[in-house]
This record gives C-alpha cells, sequence and structure tokens, in this order.
C-alpha cells in the first residue's frame, strides 16, 4: 500500500501524535498522583508539538493527497486541525482545575482526549469514506468512555449509555448511506464519488436514500436537531472537564465531516441536501433557543445554544458555494471559542464538591468577583451575537452566505430566533449584574486559567479588530 | 490631530471607561474624577471640531478611511456632516453632564456606571461618525449593552423587567436592518453608505429596504405604536440613564431615517411618507394626551417626548411632499431644519426635565405627582429652573423648543393644512400636559411635611441645571449658527431625495 516514504511526510502531525499518546498512555501508569503535573505538561507539550509538525507544511493554498487518496491535507483541513490543538490544548488547561477538585485527575482523560484529537485529525482529512469513518469512530468511541470517566456518578453513567446508544445509531445510518454510495458509484473515493455522481443518470430514488442516510448521520454527530436528543444529556450529566471538550473541538471536525462527505463528495447533489439542511437548521434554531429558554442549569442551556449555533453553521454549509462554506467554517472556529470561554468560566466558578452549573449560582457574580462577571458577560453576548464582539461576525458572514444563495426567508427567520435567543443570554448576564449574591465562598483559581481565560475571551472581542485576518484564512482554505 | 479627532472622539470615552473599571471600588472618589476629566477632554475635542468644521459644505468632513476586513469590503470608516456635528456635539455635553448628576447620588458600584457612561459615549459618537453601515450596525448595537446593565443595576424596582423589554424591543428592529444591509451588499459588493446612496434599485427592492429600516429607527425614535418600551425604560432608568436615553439614543432614530431610510429608497419613502406621516401626527396628538393621564413624572416625560419625536420624523418626511408634489425646496428645507433643531433641543430639554426630576427623587424617593406640591416654596430656584424647561417643552417663544417645532409646523402648511394643523394642536396639548405637571409639582401650598423639608440646590446640580437652561435659551434665542451648520447638508439631501432612483433599472 504504501508507495513511498515519502508518502508519509504529510502524515507527520498524526503519526507523531499518535506515539505521544502511547507515551502519555504508558506513563500514566507509573507517575503517581503527586506528580500527576507531568502528564498533563506532557500533553499540552503533543499538542504544541503536533501544531508546529502541521505547520511545518502548511499552505493554504495547496492539496497534498497521501497513501492513494485516502488521507488529505488542503487548507481546509490544515486549518480545522489548528484549530482543534488550540481549543484542546485550551480545554487542558481549564479541565486541570476541574479534574482535580472533582478527583478525577487522571491519565486516562489526556490519553482519550488525544485519541480523540487524533480521530479529529483523520476525519477532517479523510479524502475516503473510509478514512472519514475511522476518524470518526475514534472520536466517538473515545467520547462514550470519556463521558463516562466519573464511574461513580450515575448521571454520567446513564448519559455515557445514552450517547453511546444514539451515537452507535447514527454511525449506523451514516455507515448504511455511505454503503448505498459505494454500491452506487462504485467507489469510496470521495473525489471518484464526486465525478460519477455529477455524470452518470443514477437510480433517483436510491440516489435520494443514500444522501438522506449520510445527512441524518452527520446531522446526529453535529446535534442538529431533531436529532438533538443526546446533547443537553450528555452535557449535563458528563463532568465538566468532559463536557468542556466535547462541547468545541469536536464541532470543528463535525463541520470538517461536513465538508468533506457533502462539499466534496456529494458536492453534485448540493440541490437535495441542501434543501435538507434548510430543515435541519430551521428545527435547530428553533428547538434550540426555545428549549434554552427554559432551562435553570447552565449547561443545559449552553447545550440547547448549542444546538441552535449548529443552526447557524449549517446556514453556511447549506449555502453550498465556497463563500458559504468558508463561513460556516469561520462560524465553527469562533464557536469553539466562546464555548471553551463559557465552560471555562463554569469550572472557575466551581469548587470541591459544587458545580457552578445552575444559573442560580451565578447570582451576584459582579460583587463577588467583577473581573469574571465582565469576562462571562462578553461571553455570552458574543454567542448571542451582539456586536463588537466575533460572534456577530460569524453570523453576519453565514448570513450573507445564505442570503446570497438565495435562502433569504431562512435568514430572516433565523435572525428572529437569534433575538429570541438573546433573551437566555441576557437572562444569565442579569443573574450575574442585577441579583444579589446567595453564596460567598471565595473564588479561588490558578493563575494558568485565570491568565488563558482573560486570553479567550478578550480575543471575543479582540478578533473584531482583526476579523480581515481570519476571514481571509477561511476564505482561502476553501478557494 | 485633526486627521484622527473623529477616532478621537470614539476612543478616548472608550479607553476612558477601561481605565476607569480598572480603578475599582476601593477608590471610587478617584475613579469619578477620571471619568470626569475623560469626559471633559472628550467635550473639549468639541472645540476644534466645530472651529475647523466647514459649514459652507456637504461633503464629509475629518474623513478616517481605513481597511477593516477585506474579504466583505467592510472599512473603517468615519467621516462627519451638518448632521452629525450637531449630535456628536450634544452627546459630549450630555455625557459630562450625567456624570456630575450621579457625583454622590449613585454609591453602589459608582465606577461602573462612570465607565458605562464614558464607553456609552464613545459608542454613540461612533454612531454619529461612521460612513459604513456594518460600522454604523456595530455602535447601533453594541450601545445596547451599556445601557442594559445601567438600567438593571441601578434602576427601579421593575427594572428588569424594563430592561429586558427595552433591549429585545430594540435588537428586534435592528437584526431586519441587518438583512437588509446584508442584501445590499450582495448587489452592490460595498457596505460604504456613499455607494449604498448612489446605488439604484427598484421598487420592490426600496419598499423592502424601507420597511426594514423603518422597523429599526422606529423602535428607537420611538414612533407609534412601537413606543410601549420607551415609558417603561424612562420610569426604572436611574437619572443618568433616562438623561442620555432621552436626549442622544433616541435621537439615533431620527438620525437613521436621515442616513439610510430618505437616501438609500427614496422612492419608496416618498411613496410611504404618508405611513409615517400617520404615525407621527398619531404620536402628536394621541401620545400628548396619553401623556396628560400619567401620574408618574417621569412618565408623563417620557411619553412627552415620543409626541416630541413626532415633529422630528414629521418634518422628515413630510419634506417629500414639498419636494416631489409642491416642488418647493425651500420650504422641505425648513421641514428638515426644523427636525434637527427639533431634535437638539430635545437633547437639552429633555435632558434637563429628567435632570429635575432626578433632583426630587434624590430627596424624597418618589416620581408620583401626587407625592408632591409647591415645591417653589422651599426650592425656589429650583422651580425657576423647571418653570424654564416646561416652557421650552411647551415650546415658548424663545425657548428652544419653539424653534424646531414651528419650523416644521410652518412646513406643514406649504404641504397641507390639516397635517399643520393636527400638528399643531401639540401647542394646546403640550402646553396642557407640561403647565399642569408645573402646577401640581412646583405651585401651591407646601404639600406635605417631605416637601416643607426640601433642601434647594446644591452648587453640583446648579452647575447642571444652568449649562442646560444656557442651551434651551440659546438655541431658542439664536439658533442661526445651528442651522447654518446643517444647510448644506440639508440641500444636498433634499437635492439627492428628489432624484428618483428608479430610472434604469
Amino acid at each position: 500500500m504504501i508507495q513511498a516514504w515519502s508518502d508519509l511526510i504529510p502524515l507527520l502531525p498524526e503519526l507523531f501524535l499518535l506515539v505521544m499518546i502511547n507515551v502519555i498512555l504508558i506513563a500514566g501508569l507509573f507517575i503517581d498522583e503527586k506528580r500527576r503535573g507531568i502528564i498533563h505538561f506532557l500533553a499540552i507539550l503533543t499538542l504544541v508539538l503536533t501544531a508546529v509538525l502541521t505547520l511545518r507544511d502548511f499552505n493554504v493554498g495547496q492539496r497534498f493527497a497521501a497513501l492513494g487518496g485516502m488521507f488529505v491535507r488542503d487548507g481546509v483541513s490544515d486549518v480545522l486541525k489548528l484549530f482543534i490543538y488550540l481549543t484542546t490544548a485550551v480545554v487542558f488547561v481549564y479541565a486541570k482545575h476541574s479534574l482535580r477538585v472533582n478527583k478525577l485527575f487522571v491519565a486516562e482523560y489526556y490519553t482519550l482526549v488525544l485519541f480523540a484529537v487524533l480521530g479529529m485529525c483523520i476525519l477532517v482529512s479523510g479524502g475516503n469514506l473510509l478514512t472519514v469513518y475511522l476518524g470518526l469512530e475514534l472520536l466517538a468511541l473515545s467520547s462514550y468512555a470519556l463521558v463516562a470517566l466519573d464511574r461513580d456518578s450515575s448521571t454520567a453513567s446513564e448519559s455515557a449509555m445514552k450517547y453511546f446508544v444514539l451515537g452507535a445509531l447514527a454511525s449506523g445510518l451514516l455507515l448504511y448511506g455511505m454503503s448505498m454510495l459505494y454500491g452506487l458509484t462504485g467507489s469510496l473515493d470521495l473525489g471518484v464519488i464526486a465525478d460519477k455522481l455529477a455524470s452518470g443518470d443514477l437510480p433517483p430514488v436510491l440516489l435520494a436514500f443514500t444522501v438522506t442516510f449520510i445527512v441524518v448521520g452527520i446531522g446526529f454527530k453535529f446535534g442538529a436537531a431533531p436529532f438533538h436528543m443526546w446533547v443537553p444529556d450528555v452535557y449535563h450529566g458528563a463532568p465538566t472537564a468532559v463536557t468542556l471538550f466535547i462541547s468545541s473541538a469536536p464541532k470543528l471536525a463535525a463541520a470538517g465531516m461536513a465538508f468533506r462527505v457533502l462539499a466534496e463528495g456529494l458536492e453534485p447533489r448540493v440541490q437535495d441536501w441542501a434543501q435538507m439542511l434548510g430543515f435541519l437548521a430551521l428545527l435547530s434554531l428553533a428547538i434550540g433557543n426555545l428549549a434554552a429558554i427554559a432551562q435553570t442549569n447552565l449547561k443545559r442551556m449552553l447545550a440547547y445554544s448549542t444546538i441552535s449555533h449548529v443552526g447557524f453553521i449549517l446556514l453556511g454549509i447549506l449555502a453550498g458555494d465556497e463563500a458559504g462554506m468558508a463561513a460556516a467554517m469561520f462560524y465553527v472556529i469562533v464557536y469553539a471559542l466562546m464555548s471553551t470561554a463559557a465552560f471555562g468560566l463554569i469550572i472557575v466558578l466551581s469548587r470541591a464538591g459544587f458545580d457552578a452549573e445552575r444559573i442560580e449560582d451565578f447570582k451576584g457574580l459582579n460583587q463577588r468577583h467583577p473581573w469574571f462577571a465582565f469576562l462571562m458577560l462578553v461571553t455570552m453576548a458574543s454567542m448571542a451575537g451582539f456586536p463588537p464582539t466575533i460572534g456577530f461576525f460569524a453570523k453576519l458572514y453565514v448570513l450573507q452566505a445564505a442570503v446570497d444563495a438565495g435562502w433569504l426567508w431562512l435568514a430572516i427567520t433565523s435572525v428572529v430566533f437569534a433575538v429570541i435567543g438573546a433573551y437566555y443570554y441576557l437572562r444569565v448576564i442579569k443573574v450575574m449584574y442585577f441579583d444579589e449574591p446567595e453564596v460567598d465562598h471565595r473564588i479561588t483559581v490558578p493563575g494558568d486559567v485565570r491568565s488563558v481565560l482573560a486570553v479567550n475571551v478578550v480575543m471575543l472581542l479582540a478578533l473584531t479588530m482583526m476579523a480581515g485576518p481570519l476571514t481571509r484564512l477561511c476564505e482561502q482554505a476553501w478557494q | 490631530m485633526l486627521d484622527v479627532i473623529l477616532s478621537l472622539l470614539i476612543w478616548v470615552p472608550i479607553a476612558g471607561g477601561v481605565a476607569v473599571l480598572t480603578t475599582g471600588e476601593r477608590a471610587a472618589t478617584g475613579g469619578k474624577w477620571l471619568a470626569l476629566i475623560f469626559a471633559l477632554f472628550t467635550l473639549g475635542l468639541c472645540v476644534p471640531l466645530w472651529m475647523n468644521f466647514d459649514d459652507a459644505s456637504a461633503n464629509l468632513q475629518f474623513v478616517e478611511r481605513a481597511a477593516w476586513i477585506r474579504t466583505f469590503n467592510i472599512e473603517y470608516y468615519l467621516g462627519i456632516d451638518g448632521f452629525s456635528l450637531p449630535l456628536i456635539v450634544l452627546t459630549c455635553i450630555v455625557t459630562v453632564l450625567v456624570l456630575i448628576s450621579a457625583w454622590e447620588v449613585i454609591e453602589y458600584k459608582s465606577t461602573q456606571y462612570y465607565a458605562a457612561f464614558l464607553m456609552l459615549a464613545g459608542m454613540m459618537n461612533g454612531v454619529f461618525a461612521a460612513q459604513d453601515a456594518i460600522l454604523f450596525y456595530v455602535f447601533f448595537e453594541a450601545m445596547l449593552i451599556p445601557m442594559f446593565v445601567i438600567i438593571g443595576v441601578w434602576g427601579g424596582p421593575k427594572r428588569v423587567y424594563a430592561t429586558f423589554k427595552f433591549f429585545l424591543y430594540t435588537f428586534l428592529g435592528s437584526v431586519f436592518m441587518l438583512i437588509g444591509l446584508v442584501y445590499l451588499y450582495l448587489k452592490g459588493q460595498s457596505f460604504q453608505l456613499i455607494d449604498l446612496q448612489s446605488m439604484t434599485l427598484n421598487m420592490t427592492e426600496q419598499t423592502w429596504l424601507f420597511f426594514a429600516f423603518l422597523v429599526a429607527f422606529a423602535v428607537k425614535i420611538p414612533m407609534f405604536p412601537v413606543h410601549t418600551w420607551l415609558p417603561d425604560a424612562h420610569v426604572e432608568a436611574p437619572t443618568g440613564g433616562s438623561m442620555v436615553l432621552a436626549a442622544v439614543m433616541l435621537k439615533i432614530g431620527g438620525y437613521g431615517f436621515l442616513r439610510f431610510s430618505m437616501p438609500i429608497a427614496p422612492d419608496a419613502s416618498a411613496a410611504y411618507a404618508w405611513v409615517i406621516i400617520a404615525l407621527s401626527l398619531i404620536a402628536v396628538v394621541y401620545i400628548g394626551f396619553v401623556a396628560l393621564a400619567q401620574q408618574d413624572m417621569k412618565k408623563l416625560i417620557a411619553y412627552s417626548s415620543i409626541s416630541h419625536m413626532g415633529f422630528v420624523t414629521l418634518g422628515l418626511f413630510i419634506a417629500f411632499a414639498l419636494v416631489l408634489q409642491k416642488n418647493s425646496p425651500d420650504t422641505a428645507a425648513l421641514a428638515v431644519q426644523g427636525a434637527m433643531v427639533q431634535m437638539i433641543s430635545h437633547g437639552f430639554v429633555s435632558a434637563a426635565m429628567f435632570g429635575a426630576v432626578g433632583v426630587l427623587y434624590d430627596r424624597v424617593h418618589s416620581r408620583q405627582i401626587a407625592d408632591y406640591g409647591g415645591v417653589m416654596n422651599t426650592m425656589p430656584w429650583f422651580g425657576a429652573f423647571v418653570v424654564l424647561f416646561a416652557m421650552a417643552n411647551c415650546g415658548l417663544p424663545g425657548t428652544s423648543g419653539f424653534v424646531g417645532e414651528f419650523m416644521v409646523i410652518l412646513a406643514a402648511v406649504k404641504a397641507n393644512f390639516w397635517i399643520a394643523f393636527a400638528s399643531a394642536l401639540t401647542l394646546i396639548i403640550g402646553a396642557a400636559y407640561t403647565l399642569w405637571l408645573v402646577k401640581r409639582v412646583i405651585f401651591g401650598d407646601v404639600a406635605n411635611s417631605h416637601v416643607a423639608e426640601l433642601k434647594d440646590l446644591n452648587s453640583r446640580e446648579w452647575i447642571v441645571m444652568s449649562v442646560l437652561a444656557f442651551f434651551v435659551l440659546l438655541i431658542g434665542l439664536w439658533p442661526a449658527p445651528l442651522i447654518d451648520v446643517m444647510q448644506p447638508s440639508v440641500e444636498a439631501l433634499l437635492q439627492h431625495i428628489s432624484q428618483t432612483k428608479l430610472i434604469g433599472v
């Protein structure tokens, strides 16, 4: 299979990551609890070095295919990968504090997350349905295990079970769609599939089923309504350190999967899947925003808010052209930054035996700690899409793409739901600023978390000034 | 410095706000002084701005232009003309007064209060100076967050309801504008107002755009029937919040009509001017009667603001009939100038009225008219100021309130007698509710022991009241500089709207 060793050069970051995961796995067996900080350090170092290796051959405009087209490296994959490393590194910094206080500071967390990262890298580089599926399952299996990390908690076990059953169902549907696609086109290679779909007159009924199954599978992985049932339970049930991870980087990967399978493989059938995504986007916006209003638990609220953000991401993808994909990519990157910030702030306010996960726990935060209250204000404003935060530009970008592709009615509906969504974000601001504090424990936060959090949130504001380069990066990746 | 003076007007207060925030609560007095220094410095910047403004030209002045987001051709594009300049000056003056009037009053988290107003000032200046639609939109929306916090943290008992209503109403209005702007961009590949204004659009497009803009600005200014957020917001807001809201934020609605609706969709604006004129007359007459029935002083002034804003929209949109049907650009210019003067005048008068209510509220902690009576006996200076502002509010000649209303009514007579007649009813209704308020609160015998214990204005309140009184009289007696400065811009606007955009479609 391997024609030449040089064929492996594009895979260098992934290979390095794999080796390092094994090193960490073994090291975790021998390092006792007191020195477990070494594992933490090693994991972050791994991500940094992997990023360096990815940057080594980074070239937005170019496309390499390795292993006979199984593995693709182009601007899209590399930009997504870099942001996956970045968000995961930030996740590690925040998670350590939370894992420590909840007595979950184990090496397995790091290995599982890194395996998930490896899965994501393979997924976003997939040039072949098999590679896509391989990456997806590596990500999914690691995630199931991560949710169950706190094995003594019954809610965590329950949500892991739900996640597993529904995730397996989704994988099955996706696989079914892929097998029909193989039957129709006789190839697993996404490029060949696209050519066959564009040229041949294939049986339309079978084709419709194929597209449907694949869209449903992707919808499940994204957590788009009506396939969103697992999202609130998993977000709520999993330890916050795990929710933090699941809510951020895997969304980048899910977008990557949609790009590969829909925008490359099924590109000639854009008419079919755009219609379906339009329906999913509409439902996600409606259910996500309306259900979030009713939540009292912040993690559940953010879960529903994620569903509504997925609606916006789909709005970009369904535009079907390069501009739409670039917009979706921009949105998902911004979303990952906002999501890490929000869960990071939940972690900051938690202490041993107490997860600050109810909205009430944020009461009077402005009196207890004005700085964190301000950071949460900016994060919520960005999620709601108010200027001058970057969240506004992300929404503007996808709206533009959707209107340009002729989805004016959907764009108008989406902004109306954005206004409804503003209500529950504002409620968090209200609780922090207008209410009196009920608890008064001291907020003790390690310095590294504090500074990374500050940078993370300030980025949401500062990126507005520098929105030009980031949009250009996304645009170039899609040229 | 003149090259970047608009940037300074925007970023100095915002940076000042951040600086004040970092001083924290422990050094609250220092924070207040710091805030005042920043506000005064910003006000000082208005002096060279006004001096170097060429009032013979309708072109954009003090232009700053830099690429911001190249992918969408969004620019950091600032510039002002005769419409923006007075509003920027108004913003800077009101901000200083708001900070002074809060000096001893706001004790809870006072540095945050000061910082919020400073940032708000920078953003409002940004709204008036932005010449790129997205830049405008960013400032337009960003303003909501400090105001949301101001009403919510320092407001009255029903503040949470009021501030959510305020925020969601305004936000809902503006998102439709955003879709409209996106549509315009996709058509013309530009967000610069200059390009949007010169773009040809067919009637269907113009109609949709007109209504998209209308929703945004009608909520902001506010017009009947989307005015209901305003009385709630005003009643619950702290004094400073009410002052800024009435004096400047409402004007952004009128400014938006001038900058977006009228020049971008002139044919639709002409076709649907009757809608706006009808709603304006309802605001002037019906809301005037509503004001008459109020028991709460702030609510009464809030309704009177809506009624006065009716003159602004009336003046702006009656210009279409004057230009297109009566072929009388001079009268149309009178109408638009009247609307602008009304905006500036109302900025000072409403700030003064809310400031006066604040003075009473700080002493008695009630806004109910029934809790007062005979204030003149214990607070003669205060009473004198209130009577002056009340006269301005009902449009007495010699005060600023007269000039704008008179110009609009005069222009309306030329367009249609009955429109003029209906709008002139304000002279009666406005006088009725204002004077009746003054009679019940200021005059008469001392009503109760609270009023008997009142102390007259202290020096801090004196400064606020006398500055506002000065401007009310200045504009009333000598409006010429204000009118001159906007003259070329008004003419350019009328020239622009008299040309149909439909040719060539």
